[in-house]
């Protein structure tokens, strides 16, 4: 990470005067902001606030650095990009507009990731799917960006509560996946989102998964770095990939024409440079475990039996751990942090001599089990439980988790 | 009460303010030194639509999020969420942990049907009435103000948070730090505060309702034995104090 020079300091500072609708000499905020590295920014002392998801999101931009946000507004998602658009308005997002729906905000952000800057988009379920398209295309075409995902469910009958299965959709997208439990994370995950998705050897986007409304419509509290720091511009040349020229003509808009042409392409090459997305995917873990404190987090290590989830499912299953815990039941938990790069070593290392595996999740897929059972074959004897689950957007209830561990002790399989 | 830990599932109509009151609520509780969480449900923001909101308060750290499910204590901010249905849960005490706690905003006692009778009788659930439209109407002279009215009679039955943070969680509400609740609430706030020519008068208003319907919760003998009612004038001063 480079930070910038006195003199590209000096140069950006109030080069935005007499911008129209500000008063004259206005400098926008973020030009006075000190840059830190990612490193020092999650050391610095930090001030706990009681704020929503969405406030904790926008406090997380203001720090971010953020050249471009484009986004189309969709529920639970609009609360947070309106929150941005205070940060354009007060000059700490350089450039913002809103797209005319997600194909084009989707395909928008990768021209702007293309051209080199620090790129941020947001989305919903059904938004996410419009976009998928796009979407699907942004690792191959080794665009750093971030995209906040707020979940909310995609299946019928319609819903705006936070169903979490759209995840299970970007798996297998050569994307990196990260699952915030909560308003705390929503607000430390983007800032490492954004440092690792431009990490040279990575080189691809990334996205923050959140569940909408629990955590974005819902306070709690969230520890902040002083408003005064922000991390490193992106360096537009540290990349696996030329960006956009768009300052000399003739401006290239393909990245090179023999691989996004299909009647010229060879299928090793189209082979070889899948892999390399899915190799950068996996290239990624070591940057996530150094800012992450490592890609899972593990409660009560050791026990016999044990929970494993992601997102909101973390905090159902962390109170059912305290509950177990005052009956004098050691549960143990595991908590996902980041799903792509899937942290597959260390999910068989601290699970390996479990004797039962439940996986609570809030969609019907059962994502987050397939890929824990897949994980876990051939190198744990534990029996994994295929739940407990909850459909379109409800909360599972502590008691649920409760109830599966007690049924699952009289059956005395 | 010997709960630790209370979960509220608040019930009311939309334009009711009943997100707002589980902000006020949650954050006077923060206010206080205890921990507390909150989550809004509800559909469109449209009048008299359903609406739900959650309130967690612990004297520990809270792990839990989303929507309660089982909660130990339920208000009903309109008689038409139980009588109409106008209610994501149906019936309204679905969930309801034993021996819990109903406050329900109405001056009168509601006709039950004889399977909520027994429901509420089966958890042995006790149902406090409070009439704060009421009180709303006769001390801040707007039912607007009723929001207001179910969070100082809550606040007197748990016995948290006190009547001075939960005024504090009004003023940060009103002329604090902007409490961001929604784009519709933005927009209600701009029609109140022509109703009411000056902030101050709007936050006195409001406090002087918190106030009443604490008194009234301690007067019936439903408050915790926590409960502590502060005089009007002071509450109104402790609140006044920042700048407006």
């Amino acid at each position: 990470m480079s930070t910038p020079t006195a003199e590209v300091k000096r140069k950006n500072t109030g080069k935005h005067t007499n911008v129209p609708g500000k008063p004259e000499g206005w400098v926008p905020a973020g030009d006075l902001q000190e840059v830190v590295t990612l490193e020092k920014m999650l050391t610095l002392p930090r001030e706990t606030i009681f704020m929503t998801g969405s406030e904790a999101a926008r406090e997380s931009i203001r720090r971010a650095n953020v050249d471009m946000a484009i986004a189309y507004p969709i529920t639970p998602q609009s609360e947070t990009m309106q929150q941005a658009g205070y940060l354009y308005d007060e000059g700490y997002i350089k450039d913002y507009y809103r797209g005319e729906e997600e194909i084009g905000s989707m395909s928008a952000i990768s021209g702007a990731s293309r051209a080199g800057v620090r790129s941020l988009t947001a989305t919903s379920g059904p938004g996410l799917m419009r976009g998928m398209e796009a979407i699907s295309s942004w690792p191959g075409a080794r665009t750093p960006l971030v995209l906040l995902d707020m979940c909310r469910v995609i299946n019928t009958p319609l819903a705006i509560q936070p169903d979490n299965i759209e995840i299970s959709f970007l798996l297998e997208t050569g994307m990196l996946v990260m699952h915030a439990e909560n308003q705390q994370d929503f607000y430390d995950y983007p800032l490492i989102a954004f440092i690792v998705s431009e990490e040279v050897d990575v080189t691809l986007p990334c996205t923050v998964s959140v569940d909408g409304f629990f955590v974005t419509h819902a306070r709690g509290n969230v520890s902040i770095v002083d408003k005064k720091y922000k991390i490193p511009p992106r360096d537009g040349w540290r990349n696996a990939v030329p960006s956009m020229d768009n300052e000399n003509p003739p401006a290239r808009l393909s990245r090179d024409a023999p691989i996004q042409k299909s009647n010229f392409i060879s299928y090793h090459m189209h082979a070889s440079w899948q892999q390399e997305v899915f190799a950068a995917v996996e290239r990624s873990a070591k940057y996530f475990d150094k800012y992450l404190g490592g890609l899972i987090e593990v409660v009560n290590p050791g026990s016999d039996e044990m929970l494993i989830a992601s997102g909101a499912a973390v905090s159902q299953a962390r109170e059912a751990v305290r509950q177990e815990g005052e009956k004098g039941n050691k549960i143990g938990l595991i908590k996902v942090k980041t799903i792509r790069p899937w942290p597959g070593p260390q999910i068989i290392e601290a699970a390996k001599h479990a004797k039962k595996i439940f996986v609570p999740e809030f969609n019907q897929a059962g994502w987050l089990h397939k890929n824990v059972t897949t994980t876990l074959y051939g190198h744990c004897q534990a029996k994994i439980y295929n739940g407990p689950r909850v459909f379109g957007g409800m909360t599972m209830p502590t008691e649920l988790i409760l109830d599966w561990l007690k049924e699952s002790r009289e059956r005395k399989e | 009460m010997a709960v630790k830990r209370y979960n509220v599932r608040m019930a009311g109509l939309g334009g009711q303010g009943v997100v707002t009151a589980s902000h006020i609520l949650s954050n006077g509780v923060v206010i206080s030194g205890a921990h507390s969480s909150l989550v809004p449900f509800f559909g469109s923001e449209k009048r008299n639509a359903p609406v739900e909101s959650y309130v967690r308060i612990s004297a520990e750290e809270i792990y839990e999020i989303g929507e309660i499910i089982y909660p130990n204590i339920i208000m009903i901010f309109h008689p038409s969420v139980i009588t109409l249905g106008k209610s994501y849960t149906m019936p309204f005490y679905t969930g309801l942990k034993e021996g819990g706690v109903c406050v329900i905003n109405s001056g009168t006692p509601i006709n039950f049907t004889p399977d909520e009778k027994k429901g509420l009788e089966d958890m042995n659930a006790k149902v406090y009435y409070v009439p704060c439209t009421e009180i709303a109407n006769e001390v801040a002279k707007t039912d607007l103000a009723t929001n207001m009215g179910m969070c100082g009679a809550i606040s007197a039955v748990l016995g948290m948070p006190d009547l001075v943070s939960l005024g504090g969680s009004v003023k940060d509400r009103f002329i604090g730090k902007g409490i961001v609740v929604s784009g519709g609430t933005a927009a209600l706030d701009s029609a109140i505060e022509k109703k009411f020519a000056k902030k101050a008068k709007l936050l006195e208003a409001n406090m002087r309702t918190l106030h009443a319907t604490y008194k009234y919760v301690m007067d019936q003998g439903w408050a915790h034995p926590d409960a502590k009612l502060v005089d009007a004038d002071e509450l109104v001063a402790s609140a006044s104090g920042a700048a407006v």
